[in-house]
C-alpha cells in the first residue's frame, strides 16, 4: 500500500502544481516539487531493512481483474535500487534545478513534467504486472518527450524530442507485443508468476520471438547500439533533465527490464549472446565516439551510451549462471551481475555530478564548447573539484567508486573468457580485449574533460561575461553526489550488504544462498590481471591523449553520410517522400480513376472468388417462354443501350434513355406488375423532363477526348463487369433451397384488408420502408430547393470557398 | 425468358459502367440512371417471371406472381428518382459556378 502511495504521490503533486502555480508566486515552485522525491526516498529508505532480510513487499490494487490487469506493486531488492536512485537523484536534481532555471521560464510546466516522469519511472520499477509496467513505460517516453522539448521555440529541441519519441515508442510497442506473447504462453501478466512457469515455456515457439521483441524495447530505451542515436540529440533538454533522465534513471529502465526478466530468458544461449554482444558494441562505439565530441554535453551523452553498454554486457554475462547448475565455482559468473548493479549505482552518482558540473559551466561561462573553454580551474575551483572527481571515477581511477566497478568488470570479462558454454571459448579472448580498448577510450575522454575544459590557457577573451564561481546552492547537489562517489569507494560492502544482496536474490531467485552471491569488495586486491590491465589503460591512455592531434584523423575515415544518424534521417525523409509519392500516384482527384479502382476491386474480389469456389451453374429448364413481341422489345432495348455510347448529340442520348425507361415499363407490364408499370411511366417522364431542363443550361455535349488506351481499359472494365453480373445472376437464378415467403402475403385480404398485395406490403406489412422512402424523397426535395435558392439569394460564387 | 433478360441486364450494366467511367458529368448521371434500370429489372427477373397472375386478389386467380420483389422495386424506383433529381440539380449548379461539366477540370485547386 505504501508503494502505491509512493507512485501516486508525484502525479498528485504534478496536478497540484499545475493548479496552484498562479498563487505561488512568492516562493520558487520547485520547493514544493522537492518535497515529493524526499518523501518517497524516506518511505523507501525505511523499508530497506525489511527488504534486506529477504521479504519482498507486495500489494495488489484491482484495476481490470477480468483481463488479469491489476495494479500490483512488488518491492524487492532490484526495485529498491532503482527506487532509491529515482527518488534520491530526483531530490538532488530538483534542488539543483531550483537554482539552475530562472523564474522567467514556465516553471509549472517543467516541474509538472518532471514529476510525471518521476511517477512513471517509479511505476515502471515497482510494477509486477506487465501491462501496467508497459503503461508506465510509455508514460516515461511521453514525459521525456515533453522535457526534451521544454524550450520548444528551438528547432533542435523539437527535432531531438521527435527523434527520441519515435525510437523509444517503436521499441515500446514491440515490447508490448513481446509481453502479450508472454501472456499467451503463460496465461499470466505477473512477472513473478511467469518466473515460476519457466520450465513449461522455454520450448514454446513464441519464446524466442517474445525475447527478441522485449529486448528491442529494452535496447531502444537504454540507448544501446544502434538505437543510441536519440540520446545525444536529447541533450537539447535543460541540463537538470539530462542529468536525471538521460544519465541516471530513464536510460536505465532498459537495464532494469533486462535484469528483471533475466530469470525468465537468462538460460537461453541467444539471450546471452544478444545482450552481451550489443552491450560490448555499445560500450566500444560510445567511448570511441565520445572522444571526438566538442560539446561537453554531447561528450557526456556518448559516455553515458558507453557506460550503459558496459552495464548491459555485464547483465548479459551474468545470465550465464542460469544455464549452469549451482556449484561453488560457478558463483564467479553471477558476480558479473553484481558488478552490473554496483556500476549502475556508481554511474548514476558520477554521471549526475558531471552533468550538473557541465550545467554550471554553461550557466557561468555561457558556452559548453570545449574549443572555447580552458583555464577554468583557478576561476571555478569548486566546479573543477566536481569535474575531477566525476571524471576520474568515470575513468575508473582510485580512490573513487568507478575504480571498484571497473575492476569487477575486468574480472567478469576475464572469467567469461574461459567458460566452456554457448561456444564462448572460441571467441572468448575478444571480451577482455574489447573491454580494455573501450576503457582506454573512456580514459581519454575523461582526460579531455579535465584538461581541455579546466586546465590549459584561459580563453576568457572569447567569453561575453566575466566568469566567476557558481553560487553555492547550485553546487550543493553535485557535491552530495561527489561525497557519494568517494564514500562508495571506502564503504562498498555496506551498500553490498543492504542494497545489492537483496537485488541479487531477486535476479537469481532460486539459484544459491544469498551470501554466496554477494562477494566482498576489496579496494586493494593484490597484483592480478585486472590491476595490470588498469595500469596499462592509464599508460596507453596517457600516451594516446598526448598524441591526440596526431590520430584524430581516423574519425574522418568514415564519411558523415554513412553514420547511423544520416541513416535515420534518410529513412524518415525517404519514407515521407515515398508515401507522398505513392499517395499522389493514385489519389489523382479524378472521379474516373476512383471508379476504376472500385470496379477493379469488385472484379478481382468477387470474380476470383466466384470462379474459385466453383459457384457457376447454368440451366434454362425453368425458363418461361418468349413471345415474338418480347423478342422485339429486348432487341429495341439492346439497340438503345448500345447506341447511347455512340450518339453525338446529348438530346438523342436522353431520348434513348427514355426509350430504355419505357422499355422497362413494358417489361413490368409483361411481368404482371401493374403498380410498377404505372410508377415507372410517371417517374421516367419526369426524369426525362428534368434531364432536358438541365440541358437547357448546360453546354452542348462535346465529344469526349479520351485516349485510345483509356477507351480500351474502360471497355474492358465495363464488359467484364457486365459479364460478371450475367454469370452471377445466372448462377443465382436457379437457387431454390428455401421456400418463398410470398405465400404469406397472398393472405393479404384477411391480414390487412386489402386486395392489392403489392400495396398492402408497402403500406402495411413493410410500412416502415415506405416511411423512410418518403423521408428520402423529402430530403432530396429540400436539397434541390436549397441548391436553387442559394443561387437566387447570393449569386453563385460566394459559396465556393 | 429469364436467361435473355439477364443477358439484356448484363448489356445495360456494361453500358452504365462505361458511362460512369467517362469524364462528363451528364454522362455519369446517365450511367447511374441506366444502372438503376438494370437493377430493377434484375430484382424482378431473379424472382422468376411469368410464373403466375397479377397480384391483385379480387381480379385474378391463384397462383399469383411474387409480390414482394415488386414492392421492393417500387421503393427503389422512388429512391433512385429522388437521387437522380438531386444529382441533376447539383450538376446544373456545378456548371453555373465553375462553368465546366468536365471532371478533369473540376478537380481541386491543387491541380489547377
Amino acid at each position: 500500500m505504501t508503494i502505491h502511495v509512493a507512485i501516486i504521490l508525484p502525479f498528485l503533486m504534478a496536478f497540484i502544481i499545475s493548479i496552484i502555480n498562479k498563487k505561488f508566486t512568492k516562493i520558487h515552485i520547485g520547493w514544493l516539487a522537492l518535497t515529493v522525491p524526499i518523501i518517497v526516498f524516506i518511505i523507501l529508505a525505511r523499508l530497506i531493512p525489511i527488504i534486506a532480510s529477504g521479504n519482498p513487499y507486495t500489494h495488489t490494487y484491482q484495476w481490470i481483474p477480468s483481463l488479469d490487469i491489476n495494479f500490483t506493486t512488488y518491492l524487492d531488492g532490484l526495485s529498491m535500487i532503482f527506487g532509491l536512485l529515482i527518488s534520491g537523484i530526483g531530490s538532488l536534481v530538483v534542488l539543483y534545478s531550483i537554482f539552475y532555471l530562472s523564474s522567467k521560464e514556465s516553471l509549472q510546466h517543467f516541474y509538472c513534467y518532471l514529476l510525471l516522469f518521476m511517477g512513471a519511472m517509479l511505476g515502471v520499477v515497482f510494477s509486477d504486472n506487465l501491462m501496467v509496467l508497459y503503461a508506465f513505460w510509455e508514460l516515461t517516453s511521453v514525459s521525456s518527450f515533453l522535457l526534451i522539448s521544454f524550450w520548444h521555440h528551438r528547432k533542435a529541441s523539437r527535432a531531438g524530442a521527435q527523434k527520441s519519441m519515435l525510437i523509444t515508442v517503436t521499441g515500446g510497442v514491440s515490447m508490448l507485443v513481446g509481453f502479450i506473447m508472454l501472456h499467451m504462453m503463460t496465461d499470466s501478466y505477473s512477472v513473478h508468476e511467469i518466473i515460476h512457469q519457466i520450465e513449461h515455456i522455454s520450448e514454446h515457439e513464441l519464446f524466442i520471438p517474445a525475447m527478441i521483441l522485449i529486448l528491442l524495447g529494452a535496447f531502444t530505451k537504454s540507448a544501446q547500439f544502434p538505437f543510441h542515436i536519440w540520446l545525444p540529440d536529447a541533450m537539447e533538454a535543460p541540463t537538470p533533465v539530462s542529468a536525471y533522465l538521460h544519465s541516471a534513471t530513464m536510460v536505465k529502465a532498459g537495464i532494469y527490464l533486462v535484469a528483471r526478466l533475466s530469470p525468465i530468458f537468462g538460460g537461453e544461449m541467444l539471450w546471452f549472446w544478444i545482450v552481451t554482444t550489443v552491450g560490448l558494441i555499445t560500450l566500444f562505439w560510445g567511448s570511441f565516439n565520445a572522444v571526438k565530441q566538442t560539446d561537453l554535453k554531447a561528450l557526456l551523452a556518448f559516455s553515458t551510451v558507453s557506460q550503459l553498454g558496459l552495464i548491459m554486457s555485464l547483465v548479459g554475462m551474468g545470465s550465464v549462471a542460469y544455464a549452469l547448475d549451482f556449484e561453488a565455482d560457478t558463483v564467479i559468473y553471477t558476480q558479473a551481475t553484481f558488478a552490473a548493479l554496483f556500476h549502475l549505482i556508481n554511474h548514476s552518482t558520477f554521471k549526475g555530478a558531471l552533468f550538473m558540473m557541465v550545467g554550471i559551466v554553461d550557466h557561468e561561462v555561457g558556452t559548453r564548447d570545449i574549443r572555447r573553454l580552458g583555464g577554468l580551474m583557478s576561476i571555478m575551483p569548486l566546479t573543477f573539484t566536481v569535474a575531477v572527481i566525476g571524471s576520474l571515477s568515470m575513468a575508473g581511477m582510485p580512490p573513487f567508486n568507478g575504480f571498484l566497478s571497473k575492476e569487477l568488470f575486468f574480472a567478469a570479462v576475464l572469467h567469461i573468457k574461459d567458460l566452456n558454454l554457448f561456444s564462448i571459448s572460441s571467441v572468448g579472448i575478444l571480451f577482455p580485449v574489447i573491454a580494455w580498448i573501450a576503457s582506454v577510450f573512456t580514459f581519454i575522454y575523461c582526460m579531455i574533460i579535465i584538461f581541455k575544459a579546466f586546465l590549459g590557457r584561459p580563453l576568457i577573451q572569447k567569453v561575453e561575461r566575466p566568469v566567476h564561481e557558481a553560487p553555492f546552492p547550485l553546487l550543493v547537489a553535485p557535491f552530495i553526489l561527489c561525497i557519494m562517489v568517494i564514500s562508495l569507494f571506502f564503504f562498498p560492502n555496506t551498500l553490498g550488504k543492504y542494497i545489492l544482496k537483496p537485488a541479487m536474490v531477486s535476479i537469481y531467485p532460486n539459484l544459491a544462498p544469498a551470501q554466496k552471491l554477494t562477494p566482498e569488495i576489496h579496494a586493494w586486491h593484490g597484483i592480478n590481471t585486472e590491476i595490470l590491465m588498469t595500469i596499462a589503460v592509464i599508460l596507453i591512455g596517457t600516451i594516446l591523449y598526448r598524441l591526440l592531434g596526431k590520430w584524430m584523423g581516423i574519425y574522418r575515415f568514415y564519411p558523415p553520410n554513412w553514420s547511423l544518424n544520416a541513416l535515420y534521417v534518410n529513412v524518415i525523409s525517404g519514407s515521407e517522400s515515398l508515401s507522398n509519392k505513392v499517395t499522389n500516384s493514385y489519389m489523382t482527384g479524378l472521379l474516373r480513376h476512383y471508379a476504376f479502382y472500385i470496379y477493379s476491386f469488385f472484379i478481382f474480389s468477387v470474380g476470383v472468388f466466384f470462379f474459385y469456389s466453383g459457384a457457376f451453374s447454368f440451366s434454362t429448364e425453368n425458363n418461361a417462354s418468349i413471345e415474338w413481341y418480347e423478342w422485339i422489345l429486348i432487341g429495341v432495348m439492346l439497340l438503345a443501350a448500345i447506341s447511347i455510347l455512340f450518339v453525338k448529340s446529348r438530346i438523342t442520348a436522353v431520348i434513348l434513355n427514355g426509350v430504355l425507361g419505357f422499355g422497362v415499363t413494358f417489361f413490368f407490364v409483361l411481368f404482371r406488375a401493374p403498380d410498377l408499370a404505372l410508377t415507372q411511366l410517371v417517374v421516367e417522364s419526369v426524369t426525362t423532363v428534368l434531364f432536358l431542363l438541365c440541358f437547357y443550361y448546360l453546354p452542348e455535349w462535346s465529344t469526349e477526348k479520351l485516349s485510345i488506351s483509356t477507351k480500351i481499359s474502360n471497355s474492358i472494365i465495363s464488359i467484364t463487369v457486365g459479364a460478371l453480373v450475367v454469370v452471377i445472376s445466372l448462377a443465382v437464378l436457379n437457387f431454390d433451397k428455401f421456400e418463398r415467403i410470398s405465400k404469406y402475403f397472398e393472405d393479404a385480404y384477411n391480414l390487412a384488408g386489402g386486395a392489392n398485395i403489392v400495396n398492402t406490403i408497402l403500406g402495411d406489412f413493410r410500412g416502415f420502408d415506405t416511411m423512410l422512402e418518403v423521408v428520402v424523397l423529402f430530403i432530396a426535395g429540400l436539397g434541390v430547393y436549397t441548391l436553387i435558392k442559394f443561387k437566387a439569394k447570393k449569386g453563385g460564387t460566394d459559396f465556393e470557398d | 425468358m429469364e436467361t435473355m433478360m439477364i443477358l439484356l441486364i448484363g448489356v445495360l450494366v456494361s453500358v452504365a459502367t462505361y458511362l460512369i467511367l467517362s469524364k462528363n458529368v451528364i454522362r455519369v448521371i446517365l450511367g447511374t440512371a441506366i444502372l438503376s434500370h438494370a437493377v430493377h429489372l434484375l430484382i424482378l427477373t431473379i424472382a422468376g417471371v411469368k410464373k403466375g397472375n397479377v397480384p391483385l386478389l379480387k381480379e385474378a386467380e391463384s397462383p399469383y406472381t411474387d409480390a414482394l420483389p415488386q414492392a421492393l422495386i417500387l421503393t427503389a424506383i422512388v429512391i433512385s428518382f429522388a437521387v437522380t433529381a438531386f444529382v441533376l440539380v447539383l450538376a446544373f449548379r456545378i456548371y453555373q459556378t465553375s462553368k465546366s461539366d468536365d471532371f478533369e477540370s473540376l478537380r481541386g485547386q491543387k491541380y489547377e
